[in-house]
C-alpha cells in the first residue's frame, strides 16, 4: 500500500515550526510509518517529482524566491496547511510591513547603529528580489488549512497531521488553538 | 411573577429579568454569555463593535444597547450569527496590527480571546498594516495605537468613573483613531495607572508598565478557558 505522500517548506520562516514537528517525539515513528517524506529540509529533497498529499508551509513570503517555492508547493500538493504566525501573516519578518523597504534596508545596512564603517545594500543578482512587503501565504496561492502557533505546538502538530491522514478537516480543541 | 418582572426566551431558554435591563446583562445574570466585545459591565454601553447581534424578534440588533421586552425571542448561538461575529473579529485582526506571538496580552486579550472561542484560525482578510504613533511619555502607562480596536471603553471610562476626559476619538472612518487630549502625549495628562481607565482596555493598547509578564504565558485569564466562561458558570451552579 502506498503511504501519503509529506511535503514541507520553511520561506521567510526561523525553522522553529519545522522543530516543533520534530518535537512530536515518539510519534515520529508513527509518523514515519503513516506518511513518505516527499520534498523538505528533512530529507533535502529539492524538487517535486511526484504529486504530493500534505504540504506543510512555514514561514510567509518576503521574496521572489519563496513565491515561487510556494507556488511549486501549490502545483503538487493536494493539500496546503498553513503552519505558524510567519505563514499566517508574515510573523516577525513582517515587523518591517509598517515602514518602506528602503527604509528598511538603509536602517539595517547603512544607518543603523550597529553600522560601522559605510555599508552597502546587498544587490548581488544571485539574491532573490525582496518583496515591498511580507506576504501571508494565502495572499500568493490558496490555501487549505490554517495552523496558527509560534510555533504551534506538537501536539497541535501532531492533531492537525492526525485529522488530514484521516480523511478529517483539523479542529483543534481549546487548549491547543493558540496565536502565539 | 412580581411587578416589573420580564420573561423572554433566548435560544429557547426562558429568562426572567427586571424592566431596565439590557438583554447583555439579563443574559449575563442568568448565566448565558453573548459574545461581546466593547461592552464593559461597570461602563454605559455603547455599541461600538457589534460582536453581540443577535437575532431578536426577527431583526438583528446589538443585545447590550437592548432593552429587554416581554415575550421578546432572542435567537443568540445560531451557526449564522457565530459567523458574522467571527468575520467582525477577523477585520478588527487586520485593520490593527495584532503579532499575538510577541504581545504583551497575549492569554490575556479579549479579542484574541473571542479568536479561540468562535475558533479563528486565522484572519483571511487582506492586512492593512497601519502605523500609529507609540505614546511612551507617560511614567507608568504605555500606549500602543496598533492595537487599538475603537472600543471606546478608555473614553467613556476616562468621563465617568475617572471623571478626566483623558481619551477621544480623532479623524473619521476608517482614519479614526484614539486620541489623548491635549499636546503632550499622555504623560502630560492627569492620567494615573489607578484610574478605570488603565483597566477596561480588552487589547493591549492601553498597558500598564513593569506588571506584563507577572503573570507568565499559559497561565492567564484565557488560556485554559474560553472567554465568557464565568457567565457560564453562573447558569451551571446550583440555586442557593
Ligand atoms: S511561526 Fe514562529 S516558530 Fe514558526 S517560523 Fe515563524 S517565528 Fe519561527
Ligand atoms: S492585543 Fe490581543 S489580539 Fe492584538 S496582538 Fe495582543 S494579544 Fe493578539
Ligand atoms: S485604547 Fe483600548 S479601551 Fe481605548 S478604545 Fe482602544 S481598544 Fe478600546
Ligand atoms: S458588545 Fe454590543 S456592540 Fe460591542
Amino acid at each position: 500500500m502506498t503511504r501519503p505522500r509529506l511535503a514541507t517548506c520553511s520561506l521567510t520562516g526561523c525553522f522553529g515550526c519545522h522543530m516543533s514537528l520534530l518535537d512530536i517525539d515518539e510519534r515520529l515513528l508513527d509518523l514515519a510509518d503513516l506518511v513518505e517524506l516527499d520534498r523538505s529540509p528533512f530529507d533535502d529533497k529539492k524538487r517535486f517529482d511526484r504529486p504530493v498529499d500534505i504540504g506543510f508551509i512555514e514561514g510567509g513570503c518576503s521574496n521572489t524566491h519563496n513565491v515561487h517555492v510556494l507556488r511549486q508547493f501549490r502545483t503538487h500538493c493536494r493539500t496546503l496547511v498553513s503552519v505558524g504566525a510567519c505563514a499566517l501573516y508574515g510573523g516577525v519578518p513582517a515587523m518591517r510591513n509598517v515602514v518602506t523597504l528602503r527604509a528598511c534596508l538603509e536602517e539595517a545596512y547603512q544607518n543603523g547603529p550597529t553600522v560601522t564603517c559605510g555599508g552597502h545594500i546587498p544587490d548581488d543578482p544571485e539574491l532573490p528580489l525582496l518583496l515591498d512587503r511580507v506576504y501571508p501565504a494565502h495572499d500568493i496561492v490558496r490555501i487549505d488549512h490554517f495552523l496558527p502557533g509560534c510555533p504551534p505546538s506538537a501536539d497541535a502538530i501532531w492533531e492537525t497531521l492526525r485529522a488530514l491522514l484521516t480523511g478529517q478537516a483539523p479542529d483543534l480543541p481549546y487548549p491547543l488553538l493558540k496565536y502565539e | 411573577m412580581p411587578l416589573g418582572t420580564l420573561q423572554f426566551t433566548i435560544d429557547g431558554i426562558t429568562v426572567q429579568t427586571q424592566e431596565g435591563q439590557s438583554l447583555i446583562a439579563a443574559c449575563d445574570a442568568a448565566g448565558l454569555y453573548i459574545p461581546r466585545l466593547c461592552y464593559h459591565p461597570d461602563l454605559r454601553p455603547a455599541g461600538n463593535c457589534r460582536v453581540c447581534t443577535c437575532r431578536i424578534d426577527g431583526h438583528q440588533a446589538a443585545a447590550c444597547v437592548t432593552p429587554v421586552r416581554d415575550g421578546m425571542v432572542v435567537e443568540n448561538d445560531t451557526p449564522q450569527l457565530n459567523a458574522d461575529r467571527l468575520a467582525l473579529i477577523e477585520m478588527m485582526f487586520v485593520e490593527g496590527n495584532h503579532p499575538c506571538p510577541y504581545c504583551v496580552a497575549s492569554g490575556d486579550c479579549e479579542l484574541q480571546a473571542l479568536g479561540y472561542r468562535l475558533g479563528m484560525t486565522a484572519p483571511v482578510y487582506p492586512f492593512f498594516w497601519p502605523r500609529h504613533e507609540i505614546d511612551a511619555s507617560h511614567p507608568d502607562i504605555f500606549l500602543d495605537r496598533e492595537r487599538c480596536i475603537a472600543c471606546s471603553r478608555c473614553i467613556e471610562a476616562s468621563r465617568m468613573p475617572d471623571g478626566k476626559s483623558v481619551f477621544s476619538y480623532e479623524g473619521r472612518g476608517i482614519a479614526m483613531h484614539l486620541h489623548v487630549d491635549g499636546w503632550g502625549g499622555l504623560g502630560a495628562t492627569q492620567m494615573a495607572a489607578i484610574d478605570k481607565a488603565a483597566h477596561v482596555c480588552p487589547v493591549a493598547c492601553i498597558v500598564i508598565r513593569r506588571d506584563g509578564y507577572r503573570i507568565p504565558n499559559g497561565q492567564r485569564r484565557f488560556d485554559k478557558t474560553p472567554i465568557g466562561t464565568d457567565i457560564e458558570a453562573r447558569r451551571k451552579a446550583p440555586p442557593s
